[in-house]
């Protein structure tokens, strides 16, 4: 073979091979790209990472993903398990907020993910403080810091008191960018079972009647009942929504017997049921 | 597109080629009648009783059309008590479809008088020739090629009218030579609101356009001549009394090549072969109403690529015809709306999502003359017909109602019709028969949250329609004696699978303060009859009387009347003509309207008549010549409004006009 084969034949292997090992770091580093970082919680040993896809925590639904770095060699964690507790501090009682467990994210080596909905905002974004206990080869380590939360712009969650006299929240999950057509809603629901535990509801319903109140309050057809869909643990149902900008979802909540908790039917007299969830596009 | 492309380049090679054959057979000189066409008005022949009077005015003189009026501009022209979507209206052959949602924009508003050297108008199957249609089709037709070599005849026209201060101007120049023509003309109409009978003042029913256009040829030989045709057409400013929306804009683009081919000693005789283009932009809003609920935009394009070639050929006693055409269109329309509250975002819809139409098909016609008297002639055509929604979201949208649709949809549709007509010294008769079919139109099938004012519901399009079939029978005998004539004409046609909205009471309106929505859906059938009886007697040469009558119905398998089916109609008309002196009297009217259409949102629209009178004088001035036209339309100022007016508007009150124009030879 001539030397003028072997020499490219040398380069693309020489590249090819100081490439991927290149690569292999990089891989590490860009598991998060994509994602903006919102908060680091810090303590002597770990940086727990936290990001989402606006950078920032709002009130309602927020899916976290998580990263946990060793602070003396730099590198990322791989195994771990995760648990969470956000804390709004109020001037005389403090509570927690529905929440997820913290699972691995899938196909990703150093990200955990999971989600926290937040039902309340102060309007300076103060009081919410989060606390992250996790544990690697046994040993547990806790990361504790306040956080910001906004209030979200649209109502996308509603904390009220059902006639059961029970106290439940109700935050949009999904869809994340509507489009005019049918969209997948998905809707959580959980109780407040105390101060700090907010159970998921299982096998309830809810009713949907989106409404646009800029125009008539006209609604939109085709809609179907949001039901509880065991495996994802959140109420799902069609959301068509003929046009783009605000549409207000009224919600009735019934339990499982059918009484309603919640919210009323939309009628002339009645725009608006006392449940409602809103988003813009 | 490149199938169309392609096509067109083989229609072209081909024909050409095929023309250049000669064929050996003798030569009928058989002269057959257009018995197709239930009129041709020629245009611009200073024969009208306004030579300046709009596409509109001269349509709506003849027998078989009525125009649905929304305002005072663009009326929407109906043939057999059928409108836009079952007619199939063509300028000089090319397809062109409005970018209106609200049919605001029908064909008829994009061409002026001075483009056009006659309307043809075929009733029924009799206007399939370039398109599929149920009730009929009109063509636009626009100036022939003349190599007259009359050099430059220039024109001047002025008219003036007192109701609304109606101005119109305009300026025609044509050149003729030996082997180039050109013709050029601009035209400019304004008018300010008009008044209804006894000084009502309609608000909004303002307009404004200009149309101007070029046409040109040259003759390549004795035989080929190319041909390229512009006009450009735009209205701004125009009111809409009927509906809650003006317009600002509407504006056209109408563009066409054209190959001739004529050689009376080949097998094909003529060949004539186009292609063009044409866009729309039509623009409707709201920012001249001082009191609407919400403020709204609704922008609505509508671009057309086609071609067609048509042949005619003569065997032994047959006259042969032969159209191959096709046409692609894209059709979008949105609708943007501005919530009063500032905080709220805009609302954005799409209410035509951009629909694809593409058609291609083949029309034959056969004439075969029996003897000088007697002729059977038999047209079927055939084509392919594909809607595509080119958008994911107005796809998306349209799944709301239909989960199961997909994006395309394909039809073929055909239409048959044969004519057997007998002609004596003193009368002459005329039977026919046909069977058509045709495509839902871009609304029909895939309108988005339309608001129809005229019932007062907002209609959702459906792409699951089949298509609408009409069978039709028509008769005709005129009968002449001396100065006397006598004339019936009549159409029955039984429509199925007869397109209509019907009420989903599952659905909420969108429109505020609309009552709720219709869906396109079909009426297992309906009806529709119409008879004609027309006689004039002539006194002298120059003075006659003549005297139209009409009776139209329509019903539908649900028992319930059409809406818009003309009710009992008469037209008496006295006439005096010299070669430099006219004038006529004439009373105009309808019955009242019985059998109106509660069902389909309309009212009983009460009995009217009306007397106009106009005068027409010709005059020389040095070598040039000046034709003056002049008088008063609806004399008595009666306030009315006929069963064509949308929403009940009332028709103009009196109205005192001057048409003038002026020839430089």
């Amino acid at each position: 073979m001539k030397l003028k084969y072997i020499i490219p034949i040398l380069f693309i292997a020489l590249f090819t091979m100081s490439c991927s090992t290149d690569d292999d770091s990089d891989i590490i580093l860009n598991e998060v790209e994509g994602l903006k970082k919102i908060q680091d919680l810090t303590n002597t040993t770990h940086t727990v990472e936290l990001y989402n896809s606006s950078g920032k925590f709002e009130t309602g639904y927020n899916a976290i993903t998580i990263r946990i770095k060793d602070n003396a060699s730099n590198n990322y964690i791989e195994n771990a398990s995760l648990s969470w507790m956000p804390v709004m501090q109020m001037p005389s009682m403090k509570h927690s907020s529905p929440k997820s467990e913290i699972t691995k994210s899938l196909g990703k080596k150093t990200l955990f993910e999971g989600f926290i909905i937040y039902q309340m905002a102060n309007l300076d974004g103060s009081g919410w403080s989060l606390k992250v206990d996790y544990t690697i080869n046994g040993t547990s380590y806790t990361a504790n810091a306040d956080i910001k939360v906004m209030q979200a712009e649209y109502q996308n969650v509603a904390s009220f008191m059902g006639t059961d006299e029970v106290r439940y929240v109700v935050a949009m999950m999904a869809p994340n960018n509507p489009k005019i057509g049918i969209n997948k809603l998905k809707v959580g629901l959980f109780k407040m079972e105390s101060m700090m535990a907010f159970p998921v509801v299982e096998d309830y319903k809810m009713t949907l009647d989106p409404r646009m109140p800029g125009m008539g309050n006209h609604g939109s057809p085709n809609n179907t009942d949001l039901i509880y869909n065991g495996a994802d643990k959140t109420y799902e149902g069609n959301l068509s929504l003929t046009m783009t900008g605000y549409w207000v979802l009224n919600l009735k909540l019934l339990n499982a017997s059918g009484e309603a908790l919640k919210g009323e039917s939309v009628t002339e007299e009645h725009p608006k049921s006392s449940l409602y969830l809103e988003l813009e596009f | 597109m490149k199938k169309l492309i392609l096509a067109v380049i083989w229609v072209f090679c081909g024909g050409i080629i095929f023309a250049q054959e000669s064929h050996d057979t003798k030569k009928d000189t058989t002269k057959l009648d257009e018995i197709t066409l239930v009129g041709r008005r020629k245009l611009s022949n200073y024969r009208q009783e306004k030579t300046l009077a709009s596409i509109d005015d001269y349509l709506e003189k003849s027998n078989k059309i009525t125009m649905i009026k929304r305002g005072n501009y663009a009326w929407e022209p109906a043939m057999n008590n059928m409108n836009s979507e079952r007619l199939n209206v063509t300028i000089d052959g090319m397809q062109i479809f409005g970018a209106c949602t609200d049919k605001m924009d029908p064909i008829t508003s994009y061409v002026d008088v001075s483009n056009l050297r006659k309307v043809s108008i075929g009733s029924g199957q009799s206007g399939s020739e370039n398109g599929h249609t149920i009730g009929g089709g009109i063509d636009l037709q626009l100036t022939n090629s003349k190599f007259h070599q009359s050099g430059l005849k220039t024109s001047v026209d002025l008219g003036y009218e007192t109701n609304g201060n109606y101005k119109t101007g305009g300026l025609d120049l044509e050149y003729s030579g030996n082997k180039f023509y050109l013709h050029a003309d601009g035209i400019y109409r304004k008018s300010d609101n008009y008044d209804a009978g006894k000084n009502q003042e309609v608000l909004y029913s303002q307009f404004q356009k200009y149309n101007m256009s070029l046409q040109t040829g040259y003759k390549l030989t004795d035989h080929h001549t190319l041909e390229a045709a512009v006009i450009y057409d735009k209205a701004t400013d125009v009111g809409y009394p009927a509906l809650t929306m003006d317009v600002s804009l509407a504006e056209a683009l109408i563009t066409s090549v054209t190959h001739k081919y004529v050689n009376d000693s080949t097998f094909i005789q003529s060949l004539e072969s186009k292609l063009y283009f044409n866009t729309i932009t039509h623009v409707m809003d709201d920012s001249k109403r001082p009191d609407v609920p919400i403020r709204m935009d609704m922008p609505g394009w509508s671009d057309t690529y086609g071609f067609y070639s048509k042949a005619s050929m003569t065997i032994d006693k047959h006259a042969l015809e032969v159209n191959l055409n096709g046409f692609y269109n894209r059709s979008l329309a949105e609708m943007t709306m501005y919530p009063n509250d500032p905080n709220q975002a805009a609302m954005f819809m799409y209410t035509w999502p951009d629909i694809r139409t593409l058609y291609s098909g083949i029309y034959a016609k056969d004439t075969y003359a029996f003897n000088d008297q007697t002729s059977l002639s038999t047209a079927l055509r055939i084509g392919f017909h594909q809607n595509e929604i080119a958008k994911e979201t107005g796809l998306e949208s349209l799944q709301i109602f239909y989960p199961e649709i997909g994006a395309t949809n394909n039809r073929v549709l055909s239409s048959f019709t044969t004519n057997y007509q007998f002609k004596k010294e003193h009368y002459d008769v005329s039977f026919g028969a046909g069977y058509g079919e045709r495509a839902p139109s871009v609304s029909e099938g895939y309108g988005f949250f339309l608001f129809n004012s005229f019932d007062n519901y907002d209609y959702i399009g459906n792409p699951t329609l089949k298509n609408e079939k009409a069978i039709e029978a028509n008769f005709k005998a005129n009968y002449h004696e001396n100065n006397f004539h006598l004339g019936f004409e009549t159409s029955y046609f039984h429509i199925m699978d007869y397109i209509i909205g019907n009420i989903d009471e599952n659905l909420s309106a969108m429109t505020i303060g609309a009552d709720g929505v219709k869906v396109y859906s079909a009426l297992s059938n309906a009806k529709i009859f119409n008879a004609y009886l027309n006689s004039s007697y002539k006194f002298s040469d120059s003075f006659s009387i003549n005297g139209t009558v009409g009776y139209n119905y329509g019903s539908a398998s649900n028992g319930e009347n059409l809406p818009l089916i003309k009710p009992f109609s008469y037209l008496a008309e006295v006439n005096y003509s010299t070669a430099k002196f006219n004038a006529a009297l004439q009373l105009e009217g309808n019955a009242n309207q019985s059998r109106y259409s509660n069902f389909y949102g309309e009212d009983e629209t009460a009995a009217y008549g009306i007397l106009n009178v106009n005068f027409g004088n010709e005059f020389k001035l040095n070598t040039n010549k000046v034709i003056l036209k002049y008088g008063i339309e609806n004399i008595l100022d009666v306030n009315y409004s006929t069963y064509a007016d949308w929403n009940n508007i009332p028709r103009q009150g009196r109205n005192l006009y001057v048409n003038m124009s002026y020839i430089i030879y």
